[in-house]
């Protein structure tokens, strides 16, 4: 599947892919609820191919100010996943799992509120990735997460520079969630373009 | 007053006083900003990777440091810039995450720096100033009238250089 190109994918393939986003994130969204001991909603996962310049505007703006947790993704396949909330979320998101904690006009993260952070990452993007690991049946490896609170352009170049290095778009199976509250926040699985090729194997879409 | 026109990631573009021209939220990207300090007449790159030459698929010119500057700078002297009156600031290469074990993505911020001062010594623009490094993303505003090159990063004091 070394062929797969970003830009050549077909629909049916981008339907798989946004039921792979719907399911781990389905799973995700049921730990954190789990967590928080409070419902929250997801939207159908969009997936999208965009170009560099579209990504900044994908969340609020490039300046909008978000807490990302990234993880890299080794195994099988090979990627990454970020989680990435407003930043008024995340301070909302620390004080539902710690009250007392995350006071919500500070601008500044104590050390403490940066660890939950990225626990809770390490929680939702396991239970997005154990899903689909069973799913495909591949072996699929979290990292230790790691943390940046920063404008969203800042964190989202990353990934970008990623995808940069094999072509000109962007490819994101993304997925918003909603709490009654204020919680907004995102998934981003980034599979490298080989991956692609694996995933879509494993589920029999694609022959080698 | 003129406009401030914006520039995206893997993107650059000339700018003409009064206006001024912008790129937010820069990561490990860097921005170069360029400009005739007699006529005015400058410009901004974003560039996201440092070399053109490592890479198979390398046709979009201001997505890499060596292309990106060279098409920049063609297009400011194309608009009447002198080209041996060229200055430069740049800004950006930030490592965002501390833990990034891609090989491909190590240190990827501070490739891009280097190579865009590579590019820049070789084409003999004076590099007057420069914000990089450090693990923040920074938003800058170019005025090529002035050479002022504001940077804004979040929880820090503005800062211009």
């Amino acid at each position: 599947m070394s062929n797969l190109s970003l830009e050549k994918m077909s629909n049916e393939y981008y339907d798989v892919l946004k039921e792979l986003g719907n399911i781990g994130a389905g799973n995700a969204t049921t730990a954190l609820a789990q967590m928080i001991g409070s419902k929250v909603d997801m939207t159908v996962p969009q997936v999208k191919l965009l170009q560099f310049y579209e990504l900044g505007g994908l969340m609020g703006g490039e300046e909008q100010i978000m807490a990302g947790i990234s993880l890299s993704v080794e195994g099988d396949i090979t990627g990454s996943i970020m989680f990435l909330l407003k930043q008024e979320a995340a301070k909302h998101l620390i004080n539902q799992l710690m009250p007392g904690m995350g006071e919500p006009d500070s601008f500044e993260f104590t050390e403490m509120e940066l660890s939950a952070l990225k626990e809770l990452g390490n929680i939702i993007a396991g239970a997005y990735l154990n899903s689909l690991a069973s799913l495909t049946n591949l072996l699929i490896f979290p990292s230790v997460p790691d943390l940046a609170i920063d404008m969203a352009g800042a964190i989202l170049s990353i990934p970008a520079i990623q995808f940069g290095t094999i072509g000109d778009h962007i490819l994101l199976i993304q997925t918003q969630f909603i709490d009654d509250e204020c919680i907004e926040g995102y998934f981003i699985l980034l599979p490298d373009l080989d991956s692609y090729g694996k995933i879509l194997q494993s589920l029999g879409i694609v022959s080698v | 007053m003129g406009e401030v026109i914006k520039v995206g990631m893997a993107d650059l573009n000339i700018c003409i006083p009064p206006d001024k021209i912008t790129t937010l939220g820069l990561g490990s990207c860097v921005g170069i900003a360029i400009r005739d300090p007699q006529t005015g007449i400058g410009g901004l790159a974003h560039i996201m990777l440092p070399d053109s030459q490592a890479i198979r698929n390398n046709s979009n010119i201001p997505k890499f440091a060596d292309t990106g500057i060279e098409d920049l700078v063609k297009k400011i002297v194309a608009k009447g810039g002198s080209r041996s009156r060229l200055v430069s600031k740049i800004a950006g290469g930030a490592q965002m995450f501390s833990m990034q074990t891609n090989t491909d993505m190590v240190r990827i911020g501070e490739r891009n720096v280097e190579a865009s001062k590579k590019k820049l010594k070789e084409m003999r623009i004076p590099i007057l100033a420069e914000e990089c490094g450090l693990n923040y993303g920074r938003t800058v505003i170019f005025d090529p009238a002035t050479g002022e090159f504001v940077i804004r990063a979040v929880g820090k004091p503005e800062k211009t250089i």
